[in-house]
């Protein structure tokens, strides 16, 4: 009993490592044949390490397939989304858990509804309105589509913040002679910053990842273009720059994964939250 | 009322009112929009006129394309289901062990795909699996395993298998965290005085976890299967819905006809079909919500919007 106490923590880690490591192959693998040539890449085999870093790949993928281009519109739709989800949740977040708001509890049925109704393909109707706006194949359009709908999850994480805050907050600030905006802004918004850091991370991962609404957004623009629509349309172009589009993957993986890694806390609890109800 | 508390509930409305604005233009409106649509032969320029009753209905419901998209879109659903749920439950529980060192690092490792851009990492998947030079092939032959390459995308059954096995890679790490966040949601002391019975490990399990979980489960299982029916952006660039139309899912199809170019984008007739197929997706829901409502689970707060 004793030795297979002993025993057993080793054998775990004899089967994860070997499962862990199949797992993230694929990753490693993209990031070494990013500094392969691609002649190298084409006869490589099993051999994963490049004979020498072909760093201009890198550039190639950077200026020639326009993959600064497709960063900067990824970084700008990103940022903008996830600002402005989050300002529109925790305001509606904090009046629904913390404002004085008769029909309240109709306004919670309505959008849980609206998660379960069953809906037809509704990006054409989103497709006329941002068309009809004149924001089709502009950058604005594809923030404006990212950003819209109901963000259920981050309200509902804000109300419930905002709820158990201590009713003395509230009167404390209003005797000092703040109002309505005020205590939020000056007082609710700043203890909030665990559920912000959680919505943010959560439609940054989101929106950084998104294909299908840049992709419609921007069908007529390529200068417009995401990094996931720009590797899209660069593989489809180039299909025999392997190393160049394993450098764009790269590109456009790595921020993302690095986020992830820094705040992971904060996402898995996000996700974790959705089951526990 | 107080002016002071009238204002109070004044600010409280106006503070809902971007969200309310967002939800009404771009989900309310939308649903009903796509309704409307589906009633009409309309090819999104011009007015909203010719008005032709269910026809668009019974056109879709008689191409045997989407029927083919409809049954890929089912058993890429059903196969990423029942292979995801056991095998992302036992590495919960493993990962769950006190005893393990590393759990946040293996964690974080399998969780890394579902943080990944599914476009990207098909067209990556692509060059892994797409022609016979490429490293999944390699790697098997030098195994001992494979003698020949073999198209893996070229094949229709071995280009469903593929697309199967990197969804479950895809999700397993959410799926895992489901799994996770129940079970830490369960009483410690139950499991504290299963030990001091003397039960050992296999059966706390089988006679402790596995019941108590049985809500939590129905929920996963209903997050799960509606993940699998939305599969746009890896299907469309690891395999563009081939070879010839064996991997095609639902949503690549109705896609076809509005945003494709060459020919009329067809609204009405991609609206119908995205009605057939959002019923098609509440009646699985409510199927399986019967049975969360059966094992006594709670309703889940939110839609099954990640990974993909």
């Amino acid at each position: 009993m004793r030795l297979r106490k002993k025993a057993r923590q080793p054998l775990l880690h004899l089967l994860l490592i070997p499962i862990c490591l199949v797992w993230i192959y694929p990753f490693v693998w993209m990031l070494f044949s990013s500094l392969k040539t691609n002649v190298e890449y084409v006869g490589a085999g099993l051999r994963l390490l490049p004979e020498s870093f072909q760093w201009e790949n890198y550039s190639r993928a950077w200026t020639v397939a326009r993959f600064s281009d497709y960063f900067q519109n990824s970084v700008v739709i990103t940022v903008s989304s996830v600002l402005i989800v989050l300002v529109v949740s925790a305001l509606a977040g904090y009046s629904l858990g913390r404002g004085e708001l008769p029909g309240k509890r109709w306004i919670l049925l309505g959008m849980a509804a609206l998660m379960f109704i069953p809906k037809g393909y509704t990006i054409i109707p989103v497709f006329q309105i941002i068309k009809h706006l004149g924001l089709l194949n502009t950058i604005p359009g594809v923030i404006l589509a990212e950003s819209s709908g109901a963000h259920v999850i981050f309200i509902l994480l804000f109300m419930a913040f905002y709820r158990d805050l201590p009713k003395e907050l509230e009167e404390a600030a209003e005797i000092d002679g703040a109002g309505f905006i005020r205590t939020f802004g000056q007082v609710m918004l700043p203890l909030s910053k665990p559920v912000l850091t959680t919505a943010g991370i959560m439609q940054f991962i989101f929106t950084w990842n998104s294909f299908f609404v840049p992709l419609v957004f921007t069908l007529n623009k390529p200068e417009l273009r995401t990094l996931a629509v720009g590797m899209y349309s660069f593989a489809g172009e180039n299909s025999v720059d392997y190393t160049g589009m394993a450098a764009g993957a790269a590109i456009a993986l790595v921020p993302v994964v690095c986020v992830f890694v820094l705040f992971q806390r904060y996402f898995v609890d996000g996700i974790a939250g959705s089951v526990k109800g | 009322m107080s002016f002071r508390r009238k204002r109070k509930i004044a600010w409280t409305y106006l503070f809902l009112a971007p969200q309310f604005v967002l939800l009404a233009a771009f989900t309310v409106y939308p649903i009903l929009m796509s309704y409307v649509y589906s009633l009409y032969d309309w090819s999104g320029i011009g007015p909203l006129n010719d008005f032709v009753g269910l026809s668009n209905f019974r056109a879709v419901l008689e191409d045997s394309s989407f029927w083919n998209a409809f049954r890929n879109n089912m058993i890429y659903m059903f196969f990423l289901t029942v292979l995801s749920l056991p095998t992302t439950f036992v590495a919960a529980l493993v990962l769950n062990l006190k005893f393990l060192r590393g759990r946040t690092a293996y964690r974080t490792l399998l969780f890394l795909p579902v943080v990944t851009t599914a476009a990207i990492i098909g067209i990556v998947l692509k060059f892994i699996f797409g022609n016979d030079n490429a490293l999944f092939n390699n790697v098997l032959i030098s195994l001992g395993i494979l003698k020949e390459p073999v198209g893996w995308l070229a094949d229709p059954t071995k280009a469903m298998i593929v697309l199967i096995a990197v969804g479950v890679w895809k999700l397993f790490g959410m799926i895992m965290i489901y799994w996770l966040a129940g079970l830490q949601s369960l009483p410690s002391e139950v499991f504290d005085a299963a030990k001091m019975d003397g039960a050992g490990y296999l059966a706390t399990v089988r006679y402790l976890t596995v019941p108590l979980l049985l809500p939590v489960a129905t929920v996963i299982l209903l997050l799960t299967a509606l993940n699998g029916m939305h599969v746009f952006d890896m299907v469309t660039t690891l395999t563009g819905g081939g070879p010839y139309f064996a991997t095609d899912m639902v949503d690549l199809y109705i896609y076809r006809y509005v945003f494709a170019s060459g020919g009329f984008p067809q609204m009405g007739y991609a609206s119908a079909a995205g009605i057939i197929f959002g019923l098609s997706i509440f009646a699985l829901s409510v199927l399986l919500g019967g049975l969360v409502r059966v094992s006594g689970g709670k309703k889940a707060k939110s839609d099954a919007g990640w990974g993909g």
